[in-house]
């Protein structure tokens, strides 16, 4: 997990839902156990069934007993909306401080989105 | 969760020095506890003292709800790995091993040989005649085949490079996966075994002085960053944990800030970043012991 000091299983709970987003992890199908998460990521399992706890209470994920975790139908949507409401907080309010900061007006940033093509 | 250690207003003197004073804490089975402390801080009195080896001047000890002292039913349950053990002089790591078969009933002696290659444990050598690195290999060999359901570990790395260390780190955790017991680990190495523990206690001059759930402390401090003013003005309120100054630029490491406390100080044009958990914890050591500055 990265260095920033942020509570690890906040980290584990957004790369899974951006895996899911990318389609890495599909609607229906199953994301790495617990165990193999705590391995791959060397966090203490405790931290990912935290993790993979949140996700499971936010209806991104369900339990198939015995068999494993697996990713909701209609998860992917979810997430875009969700992750959609903090692109502002995230991305763009950053960005006016730092414009700001460096007297670039807002028209001019208008025209640097404007050459990209996205 | 069932409580496998208790400690209740411990105190440790010697000869009018308190190496423990006063600590109370709770450790739970299976987990991963790291002691986390500065050198002579009291993390192996403390440890020592769970595990019997030495008496308590005052207060309680329990294991599975007895004392460990002179109790053979509680210490069977437990691996105690020091900093520095000694071996019989003419030891090799095979005598080590076959000893340990004898101590633990769960000792697993294919794990054991395998760890033993894994860590490059010359087998032909005297132990007495092992680098620092490799006599810490043999107390690490040793203390995780045991798979006692209480596994303490004492600075286990001591010498070892980081290459042999992050080995460590790795196999503890994927033993602990298959094999879940309550380990408790002292290091003063905090960022290299963060992530690997699910509590921590910090130890300064004997006194706990934080006994925290690893996760809820991430995120619980920040290090904010600016001119000295706008700093001044943002923290007002918070409680100030560290603070350094240079030119007209200053960072304290805040603690209680809140997401949106994080936001309108990144508004106002500030660098508001989570401080690690060893910022946090250097800076409440700093706190408690202030001023003293003791090179170990």
């Amino acid at each position: 997990m990265d260095e920033s000091g942020r509570p690890i299983f906040l980290q584990l709970a957004e790369q899974l839902e951006n895996q899911i987003i990318s389609d890495q992890f599909k609607e229906e199908s199953q994301v790495p156990s617990i165990n193999e998460l705590a391995t791959f990521h060397r966090i203490n399992p405790a931290t990912a069934l935290k993790a993979i706890n949140q996700l499971v209470d936010d209806a991104t994920l369900y339990k198939k007993r015995g068999i494993g975790m697996f990713v909701n139908a209609g998860a992917k949507q979810a997430l875009i909306t969700k992750h959609s409401q903090k692109f502002r907080a995230e991305f763009v309010e950053p960005l006016i401080i730092e414009a700001r900061k460096l007297g670039i007006t807002s028209q001019e940033i208008i025209q640097m989105l404007g050459k990209e093509s996205f | 969760m069932t409580k496998v250690i208790e400690v209740n207003n411990l105190t440790k003197s010697y000869r009018g020095a308190t190496a423990v004073d006063s600590v109370s804490l709770a450790i739970e089975e299976n987990g991963i506890y790291g002691l986390l402390g500065r050198n002579g801080a009291g993390k192996t009195t403390l440890m020592k003292l769970v595990a019997g080896h030495e008496l308590a001047s005052t207060g309680e000890i329990s294991v599975y709800g007895a004392s460990p002292v002179e109790n053979s039913a509680v210490l069977a349950n437990m691996a105690f790995i020091r900093e520095s053990l000694r071996y019989s002089e003419n030891y090799k790591i095979g005598h080590v091993l076959k000893a340990a078969k004898i101590a633990f009933a769960n000792w697993d002696d294919a794990f054991a040989q395998s760890l033993v290659d894994k860590f490059q444990i010359p087998r032909k050598r005297l132990v007495r005649k092992l680098s620092r690195g490799q006599l810490s290999a043999v107390g690490v060999v040793v203390g995780l085949a045991a798979r006692a359901p209480i596994t303490i570990l004492d600075e286990p790395y001591i010498g070892m490079d980081a290459v042999a260390r992050k080995h460590f780190y790795d196999i503890l955790l994927a033993d602990y996966i298959k094999h879940p017991r309550t380990i408790v680990l002292s290091t003063h190495l905090i960022d290299e075994v963060a992530d690997l523990l699910e509590h921590v206690f910090v130890i300064d001059q004997g006194r706990i002085i934080l006994d925290a759930n690893t996760e809820d402390l991430r995120g619980s401090a920040a290090v904010i960053e600016g001119s000295t003013e706008s700093v001044d003005d943002a923290v007002a309120g918070f409680v100030i944990l560290e603070s350094q100054t240079i030119g007209t630029q200053k960072r304290v490491v805040a603690q209680g800030l809140k997401a949106e406390d994080a936001a309108r100080l990144q508004s106002a044009g500030l660098a508001v970043k989570p401080a690690t958990l060893q910022q946090l914890i250097i800076s409440q050591t700093n706190m408690d012991s202030s001023e003293k500055v003791e090179v170990a």
